[in-house]
């Protein structure tokens, strides 16, 4: 026996080693039930020690790497922020005035749902993180954030970036947090095609592509068409952007359905900084409800100003205003200003006792008196 | 006179690493792993942990410490990433076993020898990970997709080659 042992030791230390990750992974495959905590306690110790052996460092070579940016940023690469500013003044102009336009319509919705009694949540706090790392896998699309649940984040927050969703967290720590991006092969997020208005599961691919499947083949899905959460899954608010359809095949496992492979919006391969969705409300803010009511108030006094300038009803150029009768056009809208545009009968041909002009003010008959 | 054999092979090429440097390198190596596709995503292909592995485990030819490091250095990486621990646990300790095994057997310190261990060992694991997903994890979308793996193994074994000329230099003779 001790001869079996020496002479197989090395082997057998290999078969123990072996077998001990083999228990500890079905043990952790049978308990992942819950998706806010897909690990046990001590895997999610392991997990925690691995993070705060690794984090410094990342957080160090991080802000080492932002720092030499930023000494870049701020003093090397400052020749065309003149033309920039300019530049970028002009779009603010410009997207002003597209904010001023769609306010009314926003505003609108706004009332409808309420009417609707549809709870719609909107994203109300959120915090900004810095991604300091990856999970340095291909098989794991994960991030590290510098933000953990000393700043007010949970598990299951869902993250975004300015273009659209990113993913949601997944295990989070005193001082960091893991983000599980939606291209990893355990994500998913409930989302809507826009113009059709299908329902749908996205999933990510073990290699890390973003799929929509399960979905029977309709001709109104194009390539191009955009991709919004439905806020089905009770994770991201609704309407937020996932990404455009790029491509769509058949789905070679179940046959009469069709897979969709989609670009995300986000950037998921160079992410910065990211937006943590901390707290929804089920309605606007009360600072942004009066942001778009001044919008819409001031789009509305512009609609009245443009509707009365002369030159908009003046479609048959050179006929005074003042004569309306004079060229009476009756293909053309009758205008809101109603004390110069009274309608006013032709003459009659063969006038009788019910024309106009015949029958004398009321003001001068008399109760009883005979008629003429 | 002293008969040569594999068993003096080991015994006389048996190298000895100092405890700092035996932590230090997997941890900075599984940073840097950690840290470099943030700024190079392309930079996902490769596997630094797996290099250290096999450095560690043909330097020291004994093929428990093999077994044991790859586990360690395994462990480490499952725990950055959204998987169960312990699945490039498994994948590492057999590579740690099977470079050690090997580095009893033929001289690692050829340059030819290198090339072709990091090359089939890179190949090994994508093998391993398959299989660990497929039938372990019962994750049927997991895929080997060759010409991807075969990439992964040439970049990987580019990259070993002036890392194991680096880290030649902590080598201590027993």
């Amino acid at each position: 026996m001790e001869s079996f042992l020496s002479r197989f030791k090395n082997a057998l230390v290999l078969i123990v080693i072996l077998l001990l990750q083999t228990i500890a992974l079905a043990t952790q495959v049978h308990r992942a039930a819950d998706p806010l905590h897909p690990d046990g306690q001590h895997v999610r110790l392991i997990r925690l020690w691995a993070a705060a052996i690794i984090a410094p460092f990342e957080r160090t070579t991080s802000a080492t790497g932002h720092q030499v940016r930023g000494a870049w940023a701020n003093y090397v690469a400052l020749r065309s922020v003149r033309q920039q500013n300019l530049d970028l003044q002009r779009q603010i102009a410009q997207l002003r005035l597209e904010r001023a336009a769609l306010s009314e319509d926003a505003l609108e919705a706004h009332r409808l749902s309420a009417l609707l009694n549809f709870k719609q949540h909107y994203a109300a706090v959120t915090v900004v993180a810095q991604v300091v790392g990856t999970s340095g896998s291909e098989q794991s699309r994960l991030l590290t954030l510098d933000k953990g649940w000393h700043d007010g984040l949970h598990p299951g927050m869902p993250v975004v970036t300015p273009d659209g969703i990113v993913g949601k967290l997944r295990d989070v720590f005193p001082s960091t947090s893991q983000l599980l991006l939606i291209s990893d092969g355990t994500s998913g997020a409930g989302v809507m095609l826009q113009s059709s208005r299908t329902r749908a599961v996205l999933r990510g691919t073990p290699q890390g592509r973003i799929i929509i499947n399960n979905l029977t083949s309709d001709p109104r899905i194009k390539p191009g068409e955009q991709v919004l959460t439905s806020g089905g899954d009770l994770v991201y608010p609704r309407g937020l952007p996932v990404g455009t359809i790029e491509a769509i095949g058949a789905d070679r496992e179940h046959p009469p359905y069709i897979t969709i492979t989609l670009k995300p919006a986000a950037n998921l391969m160079q992410l910065e900084e990211v937006l943590v969705i901390t707290g929804t409300s089920e309605g606007l803010s009360p600072q942004t409800e009066q942001e778009l009511a001044a919008d819409a108030a001031m789009t509305h006094a512009a609609d009245i100003g443009a509707e009365r300038l002369p030159s908009l009803h003046d479609k048959s150029g050179g006929e005074s205003p003042a004569d309306p009768n004079a060229g009476a056009d009756p293909a053309m809208p009758p205008s809101s200003d109603s004390t110069n545009l009274t309608p006013h009968p032709k003459p009659v041909l063969h006038p009788d006792r019910y024309s106009p002009g015949t029958v004398p003010p009321a003001g001068s008959l008399t109760p009883g008196a005979p008629r003429h | 006179m002293a008969t040569r054999s594999y068993t003096s092979r080991r015994e006389l090429e048996e190298y000895h690493f100092n405890p700092f440097v035996v932590i230090a390198v997997p941890i900075a190596l599984i940073v840097l792993q950690a840290f470099l596709p943030k700024v190079f995503p392309r930079l996902l292909i490769l596997d630094l942990p797996l290099i250290a592995v096999i450095f560690f485990a043909v330097g020291r030819r004994n093929p428990i410490f093999g077994a044991l490091t790859g586990s360690a250095i395994g462990l480490l990486q499952d725990a950055l990433t959204g998987q169960p621990i312990g699945v490039n646990g498994i994948a590492k300790s057999v590579i740690g076993y099977a470079a050690s095994s090997i580095g009893v057997q033929v001289d690692v310190e050829n340059f030819l020898t290198r090339v072709l261990m990091n090359f089939g060992f890179c190949i090994l694991q994508s093998i391993l990970l398959f299989f660990i997903n497929r039938i372990l994890l019962g994750r049927p979308e997991y895929h080997l997709l060759w010409f991807h793996e075969l990439l992964r193994a040439g970049v990987n074994t580019l990259v070993a080659l002036p890392l194991f000329l680096s880290l030649d230099h902590v080598k201590q003779r027993e």
